[in-house]
């Protein structure tokens, strides 16, 4: 039977600098790095 | 490395160094918790005691669960190696290029709150006003340094930057021309408490600005107990009817209503509440930012009860998406297929290095946190950043330079965490504000919950 299922997650083992920095957005005081978007 | 919990009825499995995510059920998060502490043996002999009962739990199906795990490990989405520090050391020491610029166009304010980190927008030195000339240069030296980048940042910030509306009017004016002559895109965003919003200044923001901070605590008596004038009356009142009216105008642009949470209203979520039940629906509560002993601080004691509070956010927003009124929490922001980059994960935010502030006088900080503190100062717009050694010091500032983020599941989510808060807590850049830690730990868990609660729903 199935047990474990993964999923869709990008690959973080496979920089452009596109993405806008985190302070911009929302995160003042608490840094939300893991909140932006790759652009 | 591997992260193992447990939200609701799902148990999760979080591989740290690939960003695997599975959900499993109660026999294979047993297995995966005891793989790399005992052998295959030793685990079925355990599982299948524990199991005896369950008729589902055979040895022949436990072999099939063991080939599915050791074949994940094979295609790197379970125990992961560590490839990364090799990387964090060298990425923001190749090159310098500036991104984002937080200008601060007003160290003044019409507000007087008393947990401002900013000391009522004057950052603990005279009030002023940047002009136009000193925000022109600092566009300049942001196109100038930014190399290859094409999206540039630009941050109105104070104090109150509506104060200054016409260098901001001007400044965006100004910019938009010059990112056509040089191939760039700037994108605008502003932070305001609200006092000084009215029609055209609505018009303004919803036209140029990418995005929009609208500064609101929630309920009147939390918001009011901080957010007050110099005569110590409430803003409440005052800023509600006029962020309604922006956020009804602003259609399908993005916008945040951020509010403080402090020692007084840890029960935060009921803000988050009030504000949906306002017709806000993209929401930011972040914790206050204070020294230990200001009246506002958070406590050991209110930990816990945080914790529960970021569960409760998770469950409030699992059950809106399915009653299809969906909502947006700026921490539970995370996209599980187009997220940052292992470069963006290692190295931060880029304070200091790729993110700087500029004070009304046009000098360069690391970041708005840093804006007062005169042992931070790294140059000016004109002569550009002329303190190398400090923003060396940033650009090797990551998530491997922090002995105390070793062992955490969570440090390619926070990059090693904010250099201010650190700095704040314990008097080095390069430290770690563990309080923070706890809170940002318990965010991604109920983040990262909400997205497979939305995953398992779209599989029924």
């Amino acid at each position: 039977m199935e047990r474990i299922v993964t999923i869709d997650t990008r690959d973080l083992n496979k920089g452009c600098g596109e993405c806008q920095t985190s302070c911009q957005s929302a995160c003042k005081t608490s840094c939300g790095v893991a909140n932006q978007a790759c652009e | 490395m591997v992260h193992l919990y447990k939200f609701d009825d799902m148990n999760i499995v979080l591989d740290v160094f690939s960003g695997a995510i599975h959900l499993v059920d109660e026999v294979a998060f047993e297995i995966i918790s005891m793989y790399e502490e005992k052998s295959k043996d030793e685990i079925k002999e355990y599982i299948l005691d524990k199991y005896k009962d369950d008729e589902t739990v055979t040895s022949e199906d436990l072999d099939e669960c063991f080939e599915n795990i050791e074949g994940l490990i094979s295609e790197g989405k379970l125990f992961a190696p560590d490839k990364y520090e090799k990387i964090a050391k060298n990425f923001k020491m190749k090159n310098f290029t500036i991104k984002a610029l937080c200008l601060h166009v007003a160290h003044v304010c019409n507000l007087s709150c008393a947990y401002c980190f900013a000391s009522q927008g004057k950052y603990k030195g005279d009030r002023a006003l940047m002009s136009y000339e000193v925000g022109k240069q600092a566009i300049d030296f942001l196109i100038a340094n930014s190399g290859t980048h094409k999206n540039l940042d630009i941050d109105f910030f104070g104090g109150e930057p509506l104060m200054n509306f016409d260098v901001v009017k001007q400044l965006v004016a100004y910019g938009r021309q010059v990112e056509k002559e040089n191939g760039k895109n700037i994108r605008f965003t502003l932070t305001t408490n609200g006092i000084n919003l009215d029609a055209d200044v609505i018009d303004f923001l919803n036209k140029e600005m990418h995005n929009v901070v609208l500064s609101l605590d929630g309920r009147k008596e939390v918001n009011d107990r901080f957010r007050v004038d110099y005569s110590g009356n409430g803003s409440y009142d005052r800023i509600v009817p006029k962020f309604q009216d922006f956020v009804e105008k602003r259609g399908d642009k993005s916008y945040y209503l951020r509010g403080t949470y402090t020692h007084h209203n840890v029960d935060f979520v009921n803000d988050i509440k009030h504000m949906l039940d306002l017709g806000f629906n993209e929401l930011s509560m972040e914790p206050v930012v204070c020294k230990p002993e200001e009246e506002s601080a958070l406590t050991n004691e209110d930990l816990p009860i945080l914790f529960k509070q970021y569960e409760d956010l998770a469950h409030l927003m699992i059950e809106r998406n399915r009653a299809g009124k969906p909502f947006t929490f700026y921490h539970y922001m995370i996209s599980l297929t187009g997220g940052p980059c292992i470069y963006k994960r290692v190295t931060g935010c880029g304070s200091g290095t790729e993110y700087l502030a500029v004070t009304p006088w046009g000098e360069l900080f690391p970041c708005h946190q840093f804006v007062g503190k005169p042992e931070f100062s790294m140059g000016n717009v004109y002569d550009g950043v002329t303190n190398t050694e400090l923003r060396d010091e940033f650009a090797k500032t990551n998530v491997y330079s922090r002995k105390e983020c070793e062992n955490c599941w969570a440090k390619l989510y926070c990059a090693g965490g904010c250099a201010a808060n650190s700095f704040n807590s314990t008097g080095s850049i390069n430290g770690v504000y563990e309080y923070g830690c706890e809170l940002f730990r318990k965010r991604i868990e109920c983040a990262i919950a909400v997205k497979l609660a939305e995953y398992r729903d779209s599989a029924k």
